[in-house]
């Protein structure tokens, strides 16, 4: 190896966006025939890394060498041109196009379409059959599936004659058997020659798939290591600076009395279909009761029966106390009166308001509350420094209220929507998809809140389609299939094996 | 009604479809690029008083359609500038060019002419007049075939043969170029475009320089062919009209010659209520159908005639993402 010019080689390279420093002075090698990892949490500076490498931006200072060749890439076209192809984690494909027009887009070989399309489609079926890349050329983007899509993005990359393949977070939207098959692709790539550059916050995927790996953290470039001389461990605590712990540090529950009682709970969706068919459901004070399931089979439902934003039938208490499930006060506000609190599944959508700012978004729901008030109007200061407060106590950075609730990554959105509910001290909390795009340095701390309310004997209604997650966090766990619970366990008493079985709906 | 109603009937159709016909097309190269146009009436309005008004001052009808044009595609470039290059919104710049071409085309007019904002009749060249085609008189006596070939296809100007050449020429080159294949990809998703190393701003600013040149053809069309001379506020809502076709027909070419042969039968049946009176034995008013197009497309909005998606990123400026 040693003679060979690296497929890449990066040196000193430094990019700021005003008084961010988004890369510093960062160097890097990556040998031809290997997939080289770059790991980080979100805001270490892949991307702008990457996108200095496919054209998007300049770099401030630096040079790039490809095959050894000092290489200028001041757009897109250049790196092209360098042989370098890119698969965005959001794919950049149009949609009511055909696959195959897809691929020939901005590589035509002439004015007309016929003779590209024909040519493209010679070649598509050749590289087809040197790396196994099976897509039906005729398929419409908007009805074919996102893993096949994603073979769409590598195709265009490979049509266009690419050596050095970057995919930035390719698995964030794959299922774990297509996440596998993509993993087998790139290991028949790199057997043909080609460099693989896979961007990702996942451990697992770095361990399973790279040679080698680079850490990032803030900009920089911590440790670049052969992947078989280190540990999740050590990148882990590479990536955030310090020791993380991979689970979750709990002392066993102490449940108390019965705080949420479900009895043959039955929702039925704007369809007409029955989504939830008939539940029985006790959750304590003082533990976390987990639903396991694979998504779509009623937990979405439930969580949004008892958030107050759904209709349903049956019979729900809290703290003996029935529920209201349809009607004037089955809605939000007054389920947070009754003191639930809830973070929903999908925050973006549900739990903040993308566009306004933290501290708006810190009012939402409770806006009515006195501390808010001034006379007929909002107290905006208060509110203002309230959120301030909860900012600094649930390490949301950066600690702006002022700025919109898209300009934080998604882990400090999680901690604002988190601070937000917790710190209404709610009797029962719904959590949905505590950790989804959350990095883990922020998992860490979201799973030490949630478990901080439990021992404070609160009652805690965890729904998460990562059966781990479910396991290292839950005291007892529920699994959903098909609108029914199949059954619960002690998940000190049960393992992955079991649980995977009664989600896909196997009595236990 | 007798046969020969119906000719003059369609022969008044053809007349009519013809400046919403291009004005349809120019709006669909724009919007299948992503830039909405709501400018287009303005556009044809600039585009009506420059060409008559060249057209009365050099006595060439031709050098007017090349005014006109002209004048078309700098409010083009204007919206272009506004919606491409500083990313403003694309219906306010649209809404500006119409009120922009309102007022300046009566203005001028006013200070060139002064003939209250009007320009001078145009007469001989400098007037598209009706071509008649090969063999037009000749087979004029012939039963059924003559009618149709003297009065309805042949005898008009060379505008609405050329308004309706722009139909396979649109179709070919969105459908079967290169060119159209990046045009319609940058109305879908710019960032394909983009990341494929083709320039997003290139291919927006080649659509709406090809809307303001069809734009333009249909403003002469107006003051130089359908009637002889300019006055205030002649292109009396067509712009709008076009649009509302371009939405009938879901963004295609063929389609948008369907529709805009449509309207104009109705603009046609609104000159000729008597035919009206005589078929359904009603007597209706000229206002309602003049109202059918809106109505119309009213129902094709609310999703009755299936849906009318339009293109994915069309009144979006783009924006590189990070």
């Amino acid at each position: 190896m040693a003679d060979k010019a690296p497929a890449i080689e990066l040196k000193g390279i430094s990019k700021a966006f005003g008084p961010v420093q988004a890369n510093k002075d960062i160097s890097i090698r990556v040998m031809p025939g290997t997939i080289h990892g770059i790991i980080g949490e979100n805001g270490a500076g892949k991307s702008t890394l990457m996108s200095i490498l496919y054209g998007f931006y300049k770099a401030d200072k630096g040079e790039i060498f490809i095959a050894g060749n000092k290489t200028e890439i001041p757009d897109s076209q250049a790196a092209i041109a360098a042989g370098i192809g890119m698969v965005f984690q959001h794919f950049k494909l149009v949609e009511n196009f055909t696959v195959l027009e897809n691929i020939i887009l901005g590589a035509e070989d002439g004015r007309l379409l016929r003779p590209s399309l024909a040519k493209a489609r010679k070649t598509l079926l050749e590289l087809e059959r040197e790396y196994g890349l099976n897509v039906d050329p005729d398929a419409v983007i908007e009805e074919i599936g996102v893993g096949m899509q994603q073979r769409v993005e590598i195709l265009k990359a490979l049509y266009r004659r690419a050596d050095i393949l970057i995919l930035d977070e390719p698995t964030g939207v794959l299922t774990p058997a297509e996440a596998d098959q993509l993993f087998r692709i790139l290991g028949r790539l790199r057997e043909e020659g080609k460099t693989i550059i896979l961007i990702t916050h996942k451990l697992r995927e770095i361990m399973e798939a790279t040679d080698t790996v680079s850490v990032m953290r803030r900009g920089e470039m911590t440790a670049t290591v052969k992947t078989s001389e280190t540990s999740p461990a050590e990148l882990a605590e590479l990536m955030v600076g310090r020791k993380v712990l991979l689970r979750v540090d709990k002392t066993p529950a102490t449940p108390g009395d019965v705080v949420l009682d479900i009895k043959g709970l039955k929702v039925v969706d704007d369809q007409g279909v029955e989504r939830v068919k008939g539940i029985d459901l006790q959750v304590r004070a003082g533990e976390i009761v987990g639903i396991a399931g694979v998504a779509g089979n009623g937990q979405s439902e439930l969580l949004e029966v008892l958030g107050g934003y759904a209709d349903a039938t049956g019979e729900v208490t809290l703290n003996g106390q029935p529920l209201d499930l349809s009607g004037r006060y089955s809605d939000g506000r007054s389920r947070r009166t009754r003191g639930i609190g809830h973070v929903p599944e999908d925050r973006q959508r549900e739990g903040l308001i993308m566009d306004f700012s933290a501290w708006e978004n810190t009012a939402f729901g409770y806006h009515r509350s006195d501390a808010y008030q001034s006379g007929m109007l909002l107290n905006n200061a208060a509110i203002r420094s309230d959120t301030e407060g909860k900012m600094e106590r649930f390490d949301v950075r950066p600690p702006d209220p002022a700025l919109p609730a898209k300009s934080f990554s998604g882990g400090n959105q999680q901690k604002i929507v988190l601070a937000r509910e917790i710190e209404r001290n709610p009797d029962l909390l719904l959590v949905g998809q505590p950790t989804r795009g959350v990095d883990i340095g922020a998992i860490e701390f979201i799973h030490q809140q949630i478990v901080a309310l439990r021992d404070q004997g609160k009652a805690i209604l965890l729904v998460s389609v990562e059966l781990e997650e479910i396991l290292a966090l839950a005291d007892r766990v529920a699994v959903m299939f098909d609108g029914h619970i199949m059954g619960e366990r002690l998940s000190a008493e049960t393992d992955e094996k079991e649980l995977g079985l009664l989600m896909a709906g196997v009595e236990g | 009604m007798d046969f020969l109603t119906v000719i003059q009937l369609l022969d008044s159709t053809v007349r009519l479809a013809t400046p919403l016909l291009l004005a349809c097309l120019a709006g669909l190269f724009s919007e299948r690029a992503g830039i909405f146009d709501i400018g287009l009436e303005g556009k044809m309005l600039a585009a009506a008083f420059f060409s008559a008004a060249v057209a009365a001052l050099t006595g060439s009808v031709w050098i007017g359609l090349l005014a006109g044009i002209g004048a078309s595609v700098a409010l083009s470039l204007l919206h272009g500038l506004a919606s491409i290059t500083f990313r403003g919104n694309q219906l306010i710049s649209g809404v500006a060019i119409n009120f922009l071409a309102a007022g300046l085309t009566v203005l001028i007019a006013q200070d060139w002419f002064s003939q209250g904002g009007r320009t001078p009749s145009l007469m001989g060249g400098a007037r598209f007049e009706p071509i008649t085609l090969p063999f037009a008189d000749a087979l004029a006596d012939v039963p059924v075939v003559g009618p149709v070939y003297a009065e309805l296809i042949s005898g008009h100007s060379v505008l609405v043969y050329l308004a309706f050449l722009t139909v396979p020429v649109t179709w070919w080159v969105l459908f079967r170029t290169r060119f159209g294949l990046r045009l319609r990809a940058v109305g879908e998703n710019p960032a394909a475009v983009d990341t494929a190393g083709v320039s997003v701003i290139g291919l927006r600013y080649a659509a709406v320089v090809i809307c303001g040149v069809l734009c333009g053809i249909a403003g002469a069309y107006l003051s130089t062919a359908l009637q002889a001379g300019f006055v205030k506020d002649m292109s009396a809502g067509r712009g709008f009209i076009a649009l509302a076709a371009l939405i009938f027909a879901k963004w295609r070419p063929w389609h948008a010659l369907y529709a805009t042969l449509l309207f104009g039968l109705f603009g046609a049946l609104e000159t000729r209520q008597d035919v009206i009176t005589a078929v359904i034995g009603i007597k209706v008013q000229g206002q309602v159908l003049g109202a059918l197009p809106y109505v119309m497309t009213v129902i094709i909005l609310a999703g009755f005639v299936g849906k009318a998606i339009p293109p994915r990123a069309g009144g979006e400026p783009y924006v590189k993402e990070r």
